[in-house]
């Protein structure tokens, strides 16, 4: 049976040294840029004939906009629409990397998780600084819990911290998790139709057939919450209080 | 949709698009982010044990590296272990409590 996780392994395609650096392109980077070509085409051709009523590709532009908008204005406010051009990239790039991650032979880098944790991190930050340049040092208030007695606050006060450092991790996690279990399902799942043969080869088959259509599933759900955890850390920052 | 209708103009359209917005069907951005969609059962277990584990990383990493740069033997380890499960305790419970699907005390969230 093939290794169920081979899939993932990052293999070089063209090496580039820079000095010490290596900076080859890899399959991860070579898919990122298929799937950064891939959305601004969706968005560019999609929106080029800019028709009053919109055809088939211009809907499917326009729900994705309208989407992440509707998204952004019910979970930070009006105050957030500076920050729709990022949310918007962010949905459009998890969500094309999943879905071209499902195409055979194709590889899905949202499955490592330095990728995810890289994008994790980089929210986590901007919200933090943006926290910080709205409220200055009132931004520490949001790690103590309001209503709390004073005594509990060196216990809970360093809870509330790590609770707050968790966030990039358990974003990461759960993205990159997600499309790896999956991933690695579908594949061992995969490796028992040949051995099986014609006669039980029929069921793994059927579960991988099911499991495409979950995986569709999965690829649009995680890119959902990793935006929508965006947007909710993104309304904390700026509401506070 | 205006190919069964080819006298429809767009302020039939409009009155149509107004009416099945009103129906609600599109009001609702996604509706996923409450836990009780189809996919329920197996995305709440990955919420949570992201939730738990991930806590339990930094609280355990932050105590390796405080016993590491101030050689203080296992304490800042043991400490920051607890106190990394009580935080992963208390964001499973933020996640799973209905306060959104982040962790934070902010009602406001929810009254959207």
């Amino acid at each position: 049976m093939a290794n169920p996780l081979a899939q993932f392994e990052v293999k070089t395609l063209i090496p580039i040294h820079l000095g010490d650096v290596n900076a080859s392109l890899t399959n991860s980077g070579f898919f990122m840029v298929v799937t950064v070509a891939a959305v601004s085409l969706f968005v560019i051709l999609g929106m080029r004939n800019r028709a009053l009523v919109p055809g088939r590709w211009q809907s499917m532009t326009e729900l994705s906009y309208e989407f992440i908008a509707g998204m952004v204005r019910d979970n930070v406010g009006s105050e957030g629409r500076k920050y729709f051009p990022f949310i918007f990239s962010l949905f459009m790039f998890i969500l094309f990397a999943n879905l071209i991650g499902l195409i055979p032979y194709s590889f899905t880098f949202t499955s490592h998780i330095v990728v995810t944790f890289a994008m994790a991190l980089v929210i986590f930050l901007s919200v933090t600084v943006i926290a910080i340049a709205r409220h200055g040092l009132h931004f520490f208030s949001f790690f103590l819990p309001t209503g709390v007695p004073l005594i509990m606050a060196p216990l809970l006060v360093p809870i509330e911290i790590l609770s707050y450092l968790s966030r990039p991790i358990s974003m990461s996690i759960r993205l990159f998790a997600n499309m790896m279990a999956g991933h690695t399902m579908m594949k061992v799942f995969a490796g028992f139709i040949i051995p099986l043969g014609i006669l039980g080869g029929w069921a793994p088959l059927a579960i991988d057939v099911a499991l495409t259509v979950f995986e569709l599933l999965v690829a649009f759900l995680q890119a959902y919450v990793f935006t929508i955890l965006t947007c909710l850390y993104l309304n904390d920052a700026i509401k506070l209080h | 949709m205006s190919d069964d209708h080819p006298k429809t103009d767009l302020e039939d359209l409009d009155s149509r698009l107004k009416r099945v917005r009103k129906k609600g069907k599109f009001g609702n951005s996604g509706g996923f982010d409450n836990g009780t969609g189809e996919a329920s059962g197996f995305s709440l277990a990955m919420r949570v044990g992201a939730e738990m584990v991930s806590a339990l990383i930094v609280g355990v990493g932050i105590g390796l590296l405080l016993d590491y740069w101030l050689d203080t033997g296992p304490w800042f380890f043991v400490v920051f272990f607890f106190l990394g499960a009580g935080a992963g305790m208390l964001n499973v419970y933020r996640a799973t409590s209905n306060m959104g699907l982040a962790p934070g005390y902010r009602h406001d969230i929810e009254d959207k």
